[in-house]
């Protein structure tokens, strides 16, 4: 994966967000307030207009810009906790022009670490960890299996989603949302719905990658 | 929803022009979003950085001047301010002897503020944090966020600030700081939801003769749903839930809080009731403030927030202050 891969990834998350503003604000209607979509939109946009401005050149330089612009522009608890989930994976990355898919995936877990480290939220808490935590394991069991890149995006993504559900049936425990007690089961996190699109964004554009380059001797796995 | 602004967009922008036009002893810097004292930083005193969103006019703009804030942060309505912000309002305001974050307990506060206090730290301005978190109707805080800081942010602010202008240190106006919190707690109660310009609805619902019980600043709720009751058994609920959580005694601080949309008037009845409450527990006020100090848009209801005093707290309370929300002794 190489710089304009991931700088296609942030194109495409922006994009979903725009779509979804209007249900990611929704589910923060039932369970914070109201303005998650709306948030993630102007960060996202942000994150794409610093792209564009910039042109950084290596992965880890365009997850670096992508998590500053989200700190500063987003607003709320989820800039901190996204631009820092950036960030470390930025910082995992380096400045190696080309990841592999092993290497993705340490920086997925990386963000993982530096999101909880600063949210001190767990599995169970109805927080964007419960998408995020079982992507990155469902990633590495991909790759430990011998996967390619498309297949532990794919994975993730899946993974996220399934992670999503589950909050339905979870009280949250962290964040504003942690002051409406059982009021909150029954509803989706919308911090679980907003990671499900960045990484389904993701498993979009290393799939239409990995069709490209499926030619006779090559793989997609890089 | 019906609100005097231009756009529902524009509401912080155009009321910081607003500011900016009405108070001349303050500077507003619009790109970067702060407020700051006019005339630059007071050389070798801690400045105090306070901020958070905004809706709740007076705080923390207001309060910006000399014996309170050095600078306030205001995020967009019920949204906490971002890193850079922060970091921009901290710089301006040090003047060599370090900068105190005030930060209300709320999840993209604390983040916020901690992400600001570690990027100036890379650039050597030294900063030390105080959270508040003074609001007992947040019962079990395994279970949330913890306490959300509301009324006692007001009196950090006043009583620190008296004692960053008479020269206490940066970890001495930390450890104040964090005393006058710890001293401090507060109930509110609302009558009414109030409506975020951006959102167009109303927060939340309550019926005609409902209120919420131990409401946040925001509309989050509370201990319970109730019915309609006097203000002297109002007072009651609330006093009782500060009591048995510190218990009171000796000469308190008080603050009967207006959120916006109660008249003066109705607060003074309120006052008279926690006058009358502590008086029957030996309890004895001898500084209060009682007004719209830390509102939540146009929301009906008050806040009551008691602070236990010292002699020390007693004569930094007393300290002149000048500002456009408080202002006494100069």
């Amino acid at each position: 994966m190489d710089a304009s891969m991931f700088r296609a990834w942030i194109h495409e998350a922006a994009r979903l967000m725009v779509d979804n503003t209007d249900r990611l604000t929704r589910l923060d209607s039932a369970v914070g307030d109201a303005d998650h979509g709306i948030n993630m939109r102007r960060g996202l946009q942000a994150a794409v207009a610093m792209l564009d401005e910039t042109g950084p050149s290596t992965p880890g330089a365009v997850l670096a810009t992508v998590g500053r612009a989200l700190i500063n522009k987003t607003g709320g608890a989820s800039g901190p906790l996204y631009g820092t989930g950036f960030r470390q994976a930025a910082r995992t990355l380096g400045e190696d022009p080309e990841v592999s898919a092993a290497r993705l995936g340490a920086a997925l877990a990386a963000a993982l670490t530096g999101i909880q480290r600063i949210g001190a939220a767990l599995e169970g808490d109805k927080t964007m960890i419960d998408a995020l935590s079982p992507a990155v394991t469902a990633y590495q069991a991909v790759i430990d299996s011998g996967g390619d890149l498309t297949d532990a995006t794919r994975a993730a993504s899946d993974a996220a989603v399934r992670g999503l559900k589950q909050t339905v049936g979870m009280q949250a425990r962290k964040g504003r949302a942690s002051y409406l007690g059982a009021r909150t089961i029954g509803h989706e996190d919308p911090g679980a719905a907003s990671t499900v699109l960045i990484l389904s964004a993701l498993a979009t554009v290393t799939a239409a990658s990995g069709r490209r380059s499926e030619r006779p001797g090559t793989g997609a796995a890089s | 929803m019906k609100k005097l602004i231009n756009s529902p967009d524009d509401v912080l922008a155009d009321a910081l022009v607003g500011v900016a036009a009405a108070h001349p002893s303050l500077t507003v810097n619009p790109s970067d979003r702060y407020i700051v004292r006019a005339g630059g930083p007071t050389a070798g005193k801690v400045g105090l950085v306070s901020g958070g969103g905004s809706g709740h006019e007076p705080l923390h703009g207001g309060f910006v001047g000399y014996g309170m804030l050095d600078a306030a942060c205001p995020g967009e309505v019920f949204t906490s301010p971002v890193p850079d912000q922060i970091l921009a309002a901290t710089r301006a305001v040090d003047g060599g002897a370090g900068v105190l974050h005030i930060v209300k307990n709320y999840t993209g506060d604390v983040l916020n503020f901690q992400m600001a206090a570690d990027l100036a730290a890379d650039d050597g301005v030294w900063v030390e944090g105080v959270v508040v978190n003074d609001d007992v109707a947040v019962e079990n805080s395994t279970w949330t966020a913890g306490r959300r800081g509301t009324g006692a942010t007001v009196f950090v602010e006043k009583i620190v600030g008296a004692a960053a202008e008479l020269g206490a240190d940066l970890a001495s106006a930390a450890a104040l700081g964090r005393e006058v919190n710890d001293r401090s707690r507060s109930f509110g109660v609302a009558l009414t939801p109030c409506t975020v310009p951006a959102s167009g609805k109303p927060g939340f619902e309550l019926g005609e003769d409902e209120i919420e019980l131990g409401v946040g600043i925001h509309g989050e709720p509370g201990r319970a749903r109730g019915r309609l009751v006097s203000a002297k058994e109002i007072v009651g609920v609330a006093l009782d839930a500060i009591h048995a959580d510190l218990p009171l005694s000796g000469e308190v601080l008080v603050m009967v809080n207006g959120l916006g949309g109660t008249p003066l008037i109705e607060l003074y009845v309120v006052y008279a009731a926690v006058a009358e409450w502590l008086a029957g527990h030996g309890v004895w006020i001898t500084r209060n403030l009682v007004g719209n100090y830390m509102t939540s848009l146009e929301m009906a209801g008050c806040t009551i927030t008691v602070c236990r005093l010292t002699p020390q707290l007693t004569h930094l309370w007393d300290v002149p202050v000048e500002t456009p929300a408080l202002r006494w002794g100069r």
